[in-house]
């Protein structure tokens, strides 16, 4: 069973880059050149110091899980039942969270504190950061 | 001419049921005038309106605060609605700095759900669907993560794998909110009986450690609190309940970027604007759109340390009606009804004047904590009979 589209993000100049950047493979997140700091969700500005001198940055795809849940409900006629969503602390970008889910393992063996490693899930245009478990 | 204090003077409720065809401004009525005979007061004195988070499209709010102002007739000197609030009870909040300001003297405050109804009549009630994702939920939605419980869920899990919660202690909540929901004959739509402990372990899983009974329903329903002025309080023939300290927080806008949900900021700075303290509360009505919301409250207030509220739940007898500090007398959301935070505020007034009836705690019942929210915004208020 294939699931159905997922819904899609409304691109701008800021998020471009986020939701792109899965074409060569790896993560990448909005920092901010004056105070060095993470910048998600992306903005216009930093959160931390108001600069508008944003740039992006490339992380390692690598990370662990903060906290999860398996999802047994049906919200949405099509999706396959039950699935796992995550966040997902990734690293190199201190004190991000990313929402996402983890695929490609039993959904009975995901624990806090699994290392995880992103893959893209590419649909139009769009790559997806999922995650799948390192070890 | 600017008030010290702000008070509660007047408490209604529509009809709550599932699916209803009254209309919702009508259900609002409805509230208001149960409110205004409570109060003692008549519609003329009503000299503002306050809600939230203001009139959207489909159920989830349906009557505006304009609206509502426009058919009750009256000469509004100050009136608000808005999303952009730390959650629900911050528009009784809203209308108590506009007593003290001297801006009004008695103010509607209200919240009209509608959700039932509306996913029955879409036609008449339509929401807005498609197009690409702005915001913080384009984050959230394309990992089909799209219900609140789903993000709710996650910060309950690190209660199971961190601090080692179990589904028989996060069940008290709901087994607590169905047993008291019995006693209350607004919740009959939407609770028939008593839930057990087997029944709660049994049930399906909706988002793990979720299940059926741990989230509310789509109900159809208006609540009114009346929030007067100090020096107007002589015009009143109830039991004035004071608004003793308020609070609200917002972590951050995204609902997944907190740490922690903004129950704990909101609740710790609860205590910095009043001399009570967690030991001198009587009743709790903490928000229970989720079951593990009023866990996050307990800690966040400081009933008990943070990482171990399921054991301060854990067989239920603290929290039950004639426990130390009972919750959610009324049957919280879970057992009476997604009344989208203002029944926790009814339902703390209706205590403290000892008018619960079949359901009022029998032990001292002269301070309250009511709460709205827990996700990433949160708002709390503490509530005494002076």
């Amino acid at each position: 069973m294939t699931n159905p589209a997922r819904m899609r993000p409304r691109l701008d100049e800021y998020n471009r880059p986020y939701w792109t950047a899965g074409a060569e493979g790896t993560l990448k997140m909005q920092k901010c050149n004056s105070c060095q700091r993470f910048n998600h969700p992306a903005l216009p500005v930093c959160r931390k110091c108001q600069s508008e001198d944003l740039g992006y940055e490339a992380l390692p795809g690598t990370g662990a899980i903060d906290t999860f849940t398996v999802n047994h409900q049906a919200w949405f006629p099509g999706v396959e039942v039950p699935y796992v969503i995550a966040r997902v602390r990734p690293d190199g970008a201190p004190g991000v969270i990313l929402t996402t889910n983890i695929v490609n393992c039993d959904i009975d063996a995901v624990r806090p504190e699994d290392k995880v490693r992103v893959l893209f899930d590419e649909q139009d245009g769009i790559w997806f950061p999922l995650f799948e478990k390192a070890d | 001419m600017a008030s010290k204090e702000a008070y509660i003077t007047g408490v209604g409720q529509s009809e709550v049921g599932v699916r209803l065809t009254r209309h919702p401004l009508l259900l609002t009525i409805d509230a208001v005038k149960e409110a205004l005979a409570d109060a003692g007061l008549t519609v003329d004195q009503i000299d503002g309106v306050s809600t939230y988070p203001g009139k959207m499209a489909g159920g989830f709010s349906p009557v505006g605060s304009e609206e509502l102002a426009d058919a009750l007739g009256i000469k509004s000197k100050w009136h608000t609605g808005g999303g952009e609030l730390p959650a629900q009870l911050a528009a009784i909040g809203n209308a108590a700095m506009a007593v003290k300001q001297g801006l009004a003297r008695h103010i509607i405050c209200f919240r009209t759900v509608y959700e039932a109804a509306a996913q029955a009549r879409p036609d008449e009630y339509p929401t807005p669907r498609g197009g690409d994702l702005p915001g913080s939920m384009q984050y959230l939605m394309p990992y089909w993560a799209t219900s609140a419980a789903n993000w709710v869920a996650q910060y309950a899990n690190r209660h199971v794998f961190k601090y080692g919660m179990k589904r028989e202690q996060l069940g008290q909540i709901a087994i607590n909110a169905h047993r008291n929901a019995q006693l209350n004959p607004r919740a009959r739509n939407i609770s028939k009986k008593e839930l057990t402990l087997d029944e709660y372990m049994e049930a399906r899983m909706i988002t793990t450690p979720l299940c059926l009974w741990d989230c509310d329903r789509y109900s159809d329903c208006s609540t009114v609190v009346i929030v007067s002025a100090q020096d107007a309080l002589d015009e009143v023939k109830s039991t004035p309940i004071r608004i003793a300290a308020m609070s609200g927080s917002i972590d951050s806008f995204s609902w997944d970027q907190p740490e922690w949900t903004s129950s704990y900021d909101a609740g710790r700075d609860l205590w910095n604007y009043t001399d009570y303290s967690v030991k001198d509360v009587d009743t709790i009505q903490f928000y229970d759109g989720f079951a593990f919301l009023p866990l996050t409250w307990l800690e966040g207030l400081g009933f008990c340390e943070r990482g171990s509220a399921h054991e301060f739940i854990d067989g239920g007898h603290r929290i039950a009606l004639d426990g130390e500090l009972p919750l959610n007398t009324f049957g919280g959301q879970l057992g009476a009804g997604r009344l989208h935070g203002f029944g926790f505020a009814h339902e703390s007034v209706v205590q403290l004047r000892g008018e619960g009836g079949a359901r009022q705690i029998k032990n001292k019942h002269q301070v309250a904590v009511a709460t709205s929210g827990g996700g990433p915004m949160a708002a709390a208020l503490l509530l005494a009979r002076d």
